[in-house]
């Protein structure tokens, strides 16, 4: 259906893409990974229209296609989700849904039929969203929904989804997962990006695999030879190596080391590094019956010095609620937050940073960073006190000697220290985030999410600088909606369920993630129940 | 090939002067205003200044040296003085007898030539300047005439002209400082206009009537009327800057409040001074309260080192903005809550402080404006600065500042403000007539608005021609 044929594409100083040839048939999803700044992005940029080129041809449905722009390749039925999301968040679900795809009949738009459609689409992915809420009153996963909703609508031939699942909880995702197969089993095609080996697995038909600007690797698991596949790589002996067989569905194992390995280019010894010898001391962060509305209900917990306590829960449970309260950035109903026994005024960011609570915000480009600012603006702006010279002036020198040496310890990779935080790529900047809290000093870090949307390479350096600051005694908060990392890092694992606490693991290393994600998911379970 | 770009040496120069060229548009943009302000001014001089007297002096003394006798003439004005008495200086060191000397008409000058002859007199020569070398008596004296050669040079280009233009449009800088600052926190502040009037009549009533009018007026005093007027503005920025943060009101809405507020305090002031002037009796009028104080004046009349005082006040004023935007903890919080409230306040931004603080910032620039503006008019005049948060609007967003918030630089506003200056004074020289103008000037903030929406596209296009070139 598409077939890309030494497509390369080059911005000044990159080759983002070096001649990938890649064909995509109908009624197959093509799977497709590879780090940040492999060139995925761009290729997905190519295929949908936002930019040209600047070698190769691209064929699509047997025709040569060269798209002027995104709504020339949509015509075409090439319907792609970003990661970025691009609902009005004023309107309603209904008429984002069906906003410019020409639904009306006469310009008047039809109420009812919307109505129904609407519900068939979100039904479609199992989620319960009510079609006339506003898209501000959702919750990112929500929101993620009516986006691959809106895809649909357009029953498109080629459906690109760039990590949807990022902001979805598992049950959403597995959800998606099952409508993006039924897309190929209606004869259309998809291709699908993910960082989540998992959801490749789940998804894919065929795997292929980008590094820094070629491919690399490619699996077809469905055990066929490599004469059908001639486009996916130029080097034909190392694609389509055949796996033996055994997949449920007629599809093949993944081997997920085999792909990271060749995502990466090196071989990772564990996902997780190892945990470190550490003292867990006394209680540092006490927190009792933290309340807001429905969504947080009194929860209450510890965290010790030399702790990493992760907090598990789907999304909506009310995770990151709890730690934007403890961040004073959240104004709660009720309850108190005691550090070394002292209690904190939670109104502001200002003063929780203040007395030593730093929070990694979920959201790293629209609450962590300044965009439109230099990585070393974004690094100093909560640390502008500590290089103050004389009546608030900076004193630039020794805030460019600072991020220098975080820069080379997290290996922080800039063109140059100028550079604005919205081209460096989503490791580099939440290394950026890490590297102010860092320099502040902080003994509670608050970390929602902090691997989202980041390559496996700075995901395990992430993981390492976790490890480090919980043996130097700082207390961790972990929030992560992948069940493996929050129980791969923490020393104790917290289960939230609809704004409660509903299990403790102690020993999460050898919990059973199906039982953690029983509790989160809420089934058959009595209040305060463990799970060993 | 090399590793990574792989493009020739002359591709690497294009690229980077386009880069150049791209990041400083608005400096590419004023000079190429002067240049053509310049070209289209190119006019013959006839300067009327102490140098040229001195050159008429020595043209003089070359074709007519030591004994002979000089009548020297000109206009009765200030310029025209200082050109005779330059003239008088170099004929008087070579010992060169200065016959007479006539300040003014044609009829001073025939009256002149008939004393000199009535007392015997003899004549060799007459000093003058290019237009009184025209005038008829000069011609039939029967003598030969001196006067400066002229030369041909821009209008524009002239030390007076350039001190001019800076000086008329100091106040538009001034305001568009504090402007730079509201919109790079991607808010707007329309009450400036107002502001300005309303400090203007509140220092000029309170030096009227509150501290002592002409008769007893020290500089102190002065200065404490005109600070009250910079403190009003500052407390109406405050305010503007309560309502957007405390209630959330939409900055636009509340400065638009604001701005009629202003205005309408300010008219009411000025009225009840010319009422309580009638003696409470008639009805008072919107004129402008007139300070008697001379000193009142000397802000925006006086001159340090032949700079105006507007002017000099300007350029101080930019130094310290500059500074406290590039140099100081408040200067990266204004960028960082233009940039990203959300990410700002989760930083530990103080992000209400900053606003507040940005708003009363703009409110006191606004005032000084109003102090330049009354002093210059010797008197606050309540319907000073109509229209003028436009004007400011658009020389902030000429110098690159985003009305998105939290991109632009105090230098570039600076260039926006004499790009807009430079644009004024090149239509009125030009003789456009003010209608006229303000369709160049919506053409002007239209095309600079597109450079804005379009630079993105210009660099992507600058990218493939450098790869195609290579």
């Amino acid at each position: 259906m598409l077939e890309l044929h030494r497509i390369g594409k080059s911005y000044p100083g990159v080759r983002a893409l070096r001649g990938v040839s890649l064909a995509v048939r109908a009624g197959e999803v093509l799977g497709l990974v590879g780090e940040n700044g492999a060139g995925k992005s761009t290729l997905i940029r190519i295929v949908s229209g936002a930019e040209r080129p600047d070698g190769g041809r691209m064929e699509f449905e047997g025709e040569a296609a060269a798209f002027a722009s995104p709504a020339d390749a949509r015509e075409r039925g090439i319907a792609v989700i970003h990661q970025e999301l691009s609902l009005v968040p004023q309107l309603s679900v209904r008429e984002n849904l069906f906003l410019g795809a020409g639904w009306s009949r006469r310009g008047l738009v039809r109420r009812r039929w919307e109505e129904r459609e609407a519900r068939r689409l979100l039904g479609l992915l199992e989620m319960d969203i009510d079609p006339d809420a506003r898209c501000s009153e959702l919750s990112l996963g929500a929101r993620q929904a009516v986006e691959i909703a809106k895809a649909l609508a357009l029953e498109p031939r080629l459906l690109v989804l760039d990590e949807p699942t990022a902001a979805l909880s598992p049950r959403e995702a597995r959800a998606l997962l099952r409508q993006v197969r039924g897309v190929a089993r209606r004869g259309a095609a998809a291709i699908y990006i993910s960082h989540r080996l998992e959801e490749i697995e789940a998804v894919a038909d065929r795997v292929a695999v980008l590094r820094d600007g070629e491919l690399v690797h490619g699996i077809d698991r469905r055990g066929q030879g490599s004469r059908g596949d001639g486009l996916l790589a130029p080097d034909r002996d190392e694609i389509d190596r055949r796996r033996p067989a055994g997949g449920g569905d007629g599809r093949l194992p993944l081997d997920r080391d085999e792909l990271i390995q060749a995502m990466v280019g090196r071989s990772l010894s564990a996902e997780f590094p190892p945990r470190r010898p550490r003292v867990i001391g006394e209680t540092r962060l006490e927190v009792r019956g933290l309340s807001a509305g429905r969504r947080v209900q009194g929860v209450s917990f510890d965290i010790r010095r030399g702790e990493v306590l992760g907090l598990a829960g789907l999304v909506g449970a009310g995770r990151t609620e709890v730690a934007l309260m403890i961040a004073g950035a959240m104004a709660p109903d009720g309850g108190e937050v005691r550090l070394d026994g002292e209690r904190l005024d939670l109104r502001s960011p200002r003063r929780a940073i203040r007395s030593g609570i730093c929070l990694l915000p979920e959201d790293r480009r629209g609450q962590g960073l300044v965009l439109s600012r230099s990585a070393r603006d974004n690094f100093a702006l909560p640390n502008l006190d500590r290089f103050r010279r004389w009546r608030g002036l900076v004193d630039r020198r020794r805030e460019g000697l600072a991020f220098g040496r975080w820069r080379e310890q997290l290996d922080i990779r800039l063109a140059r220290p100028g550079q604005r935080a919205a081209t460096l790529s989503g490791g580099n900047q939440q290394k950026v985030v890490i590297a102010r809290w860092l320099e502040r000093g902080a003994k509670v870090v608050l970390c929602d999410e902090p691997t989202r949307g980041i390559d496996v390479g700075a995901r395990y350096e992430i993981y390492e600088w976790i490890r480090r600051i919980a043996s130097e005694g700082k207390s961790v908060l972990l929030i992560s909606s992948e069940l493996e990392e929050v129980l791969g890092m923490s020393d104790r694992v917290l289960v939230m369920h609809e704004g409660r606490i509903r299990g403790e693991i102690p020993d999460p290393a050898r919990a059973d993630p199906a039982g953690v994600l029983r509790i989160a998911a809420g089934i058959g379970l009595a209040e305060e129940s463990s799970v060993a | 090939m090399p590793e990574g770009t792989g493009e020739s040496a002359a591709g690497r120069w294009r690229r980077r002067l386009l880069d150049l060229l791209g990041r400083n548009l608005s400096v590419v943009v004023l000079v190429l205003l002067c240049l053509i302000s310049s070209a289209a001014t190119w006019r013959e001089q006839n300067p009327i200044t102490s140098r040229s007297g001195g050159a008429v002096a020595r043209q003089v003394l070359e074709a007519c040296p030591a004994p002979c006798s000089v009548l020297v003439v000109a206009r009765d004005t200030e310029a025209d003085r200082v050109f005779a008495q330059a003239i008088e200086r170099g004929l008087d060191a070579a010992g060169v007898r200065i016959a007479g000397r006539a300040l003014g008409q044609p009829r001073d000058v025939r009256l002149e030539l008939e004393r000199i002859a009535g007392a015997g007199g003899s004549l060799d020569a007459i000093a003058t300047h290019r237009i009184a070398s025209e005038w008829g008596p000069v011609r039939t004296a029967g003598v030969r005439v001196f006067a400066p050669r002229s030369y041909r040079w821009p209008t524009f280009l002239t030390a007076r002209n350039l001190l001019n233009v800076v000086n008329q449009n100091a106040d538009i800088a001034i305001i568009a400082l504090g402007m730079t600052l509201v919109i790079l926190t991607a808010g707007i502040d329309l009450s400036v206009g107002s502001l300005l009037a309303l400090a203007g009549v509140i220092a000029a009533v309170a030096a009227q009537e509150w501290f002592g009018g002409a008769a007893a007026s020290p500089a102190g005093l002065l200065a404490a009327a005109m600070l009250l007027g910079v403190a009003a503005a500052a407390l109406g920025g405050l305010l503007s800057g309560t309502m957007v943060t405390a209630f959330r009101v939409p900055p636009f809405v509340a400065t638009l409040g604001l701005m009629m507020l202003a205005r309408g305090l300010a008219l009411i002031l000025a009225v009840g001074h010319q009422r309580r002037l009638s003696g409470g009796g008639a009805e008072g009028t919107p004129e402008a309260v007139r300070v008697d104080a001379a000193a009142f004046a000397w802000l925006g009349n006086g001159a340090v080192l032949g700079v105006p005082n507007p002017i000099v006040l300007m350029l101080v004023l930019f130094v310290a903005a500059h500074l406290l935007m590039t140099r100081t903890m408040f200067g990266r919080y204004v960028y960082a809550v233009g940039g990203n409230v959300e990410a700002a306040r989760l930083s530990g931004v103080p992000v209400t402080a900053v606003l507040l603080a940005v708003y009363c910032l703009c409110g006191a620039f606004a005032g000084l404006a109003g102090m330049v503006d009354a002093s210059r008019f010797e008197g606050g005049r309540p319907n000073a600065g109509e229209l003028y948060e436009l004007q400011v609007i658009a020389a902030v967003v000429v110098g690159g500042a985003s009305l998105a918030g939290g991109r632009g630089r105090i230098a570039g506003t600076l260039i926006g403000a004499m790009i807009i200056a430079v644009i004024q004074n090149g239509l009125n020289i030009a003789g456009v007539a003010s209608y006229e103008q303000k369709v160049v000037f919506g053409a002007l903030i239209l095309a600079a608005v597109l450079l804005d929406r379009l630079q993105p596209k210009i660099a992507s296009r600058r990218a493939r021609m450098t790869r195609s070139a290579s």
